[in-house]
């Protein structure tokens, strides 16, 4: 594990060494040319901001009206039927909107179930397979102002439902077979 | 995305009138600006990194071989990207830093990604079919080992944590595959 570690600190360092040292020994101009390329970078931060904005408020919103909870107990019922720990609820319905949250709905999961439970190990599979879809979704297409999306979101919203379920039937027949 | 910020939003002002948490949901409002502000800094410094050092790449004549390196891969499932445009480049390096977990370099060139993919598209305000398979791959994450979730496994106690790994992994490509999947099944069913 540790190697492993140690290998993924060392993949950015050596991809900046090894570009920049590439570029100046092919006598490029390296300092100028960062700076120009860098100079681009503000003008893509403006011109995503307004639909980051949104989207957190819209997120914070969301998870301060206490709308999960109220998600949480909807599908309850579902979690039953299958005999699945309902707390993997709280994470599929977290985890496309805010990674940060997601990781600390993880975290209490891990606390409170033990990190070897079914609930631990499902959430943490779905923690590392899924992305925070509409964050990723704002992001890029703000980045370019489409604004006819045709059918991708939902592509996006029926994919991670399968991650979802992956998830845990991988989880299952790895673990409880 | 107006039908999706729309049901955010409806949903939380209906859901906290009936909670009792309007003061909570007002707060939440510019708490949400707030963060918004700060991950834009954050996001700015870390996309004019990336930017820099794409231009470099440009520059020093190195993203032609990268592309020629990664061309075959990458226009097999990008059908309509031409040879040697610089989004075969920047789509490589996006998915190289998504494959190894690197979040903050994945966001920042996968920006990059769409505005090369947009001086392909036509239409400015409506999405290409390329465009729409990258974003698909991308919120698929197709990731390597997932470090946080590591760690707070073995923070917590457990005794072989990274045997979460192989069911991430498989969990992860197949997940990716059925998205891909999904989308061309879309774009069977619609044309």
């Amino acid at each position: 594990m540790n190697i492993v570690h140690f290998i993924s600190q060392l993949i950015i360092p050596i991809f900046i060494f090894l570009i920049v040292s590439y570029a100046f020994f092919k006598k490029v101009k390296v300092y100028d040319c960062f700076v120009n390329g860098a100079k681009e970078g503000i003008n893509v931060t403006l011109r995503i901001f307004p639909y980051v904005l949104a989207i957190f408020v819209a997120v914070k919103a969301f998870q301060a009206s206490g709308a999960f909870s109220w998600g949480q107990e909807i599908f309850r019922g579902i979690c039953n039927f299958f005999n699945l720990p309902f707390e993997i609820i709280s994470i599929s319905l977290i985890k496309p909107l805010s990674g940060s949250a997601a990781l600390g709905v993880f975290t209490d999961i891990v606390k409170n179930t033990g990190p070897d439970s079914l609930a631990s190990r499902i959430a943490a599979v779905i923690m590392g397979s899924a992305e925070t879809t509409f964050y990723v979704l704002a992001i890029y297409l703000g980045a370019v102002g489409i604004k006819k999306t045709r059918y991708l979101i939902p592509v996006c919203v029926i994919a991670d439902l399968m991650g979802v379920i992956l998830a845990i039937i991988i989880v299952k027949l790895f673990f409880y077979n | 995305m107006n039908t999706v910020w729309f049901l955010l939003l409806f949903v939380s002002v209906i859901v906290s009138l009936i909670n009792g948490r309007l003061e909570e949901l007002t707060k939440s409002f510019f708490e949400g600006a707030k963060a918004a502000v700060e991950i834009s800094l954050f996001l700015g410094g870390i996309i004019s990194l990336w930017l820099g050092i794409t231009k470099i790449i440009e520059e020093s004549g190195l993203i032609y071989r990268l592309a020629r390196a990664f061309q075959p891969l990458i226009c097999a499932l990008f059908k309509k990207i031409p040879a040697n445009h610089p989004a075969i480049t920047s789509i490589t390096l996006n998915f190289l830093a998504n494959f190894f977990g690197l979040g903050n370099a994945a966001t920042p060139l996968g920006i990059k990604a769409m505005q090369d993919l947009q001086t392909l598209n036509n239409d400015k305000e409506t999405l290409t079919f390329e465009m729409m398979l990258f974003i698909v791959i991308n919120t698929a994450s197709i990731q390597l080992i997932p470090f946080s979730v590591i760690g707070i496994l073995s923070d917590f106690g457990s005794p072989k944590a990274s045997l979460i790994v192989g069911p991430t992994i498989l969990s992860t490509f197949i997940s990716a595959i059925l998205a891909i999947g999904i989308l061309f099944l879309f774009r069977r069913v619609l044309k």
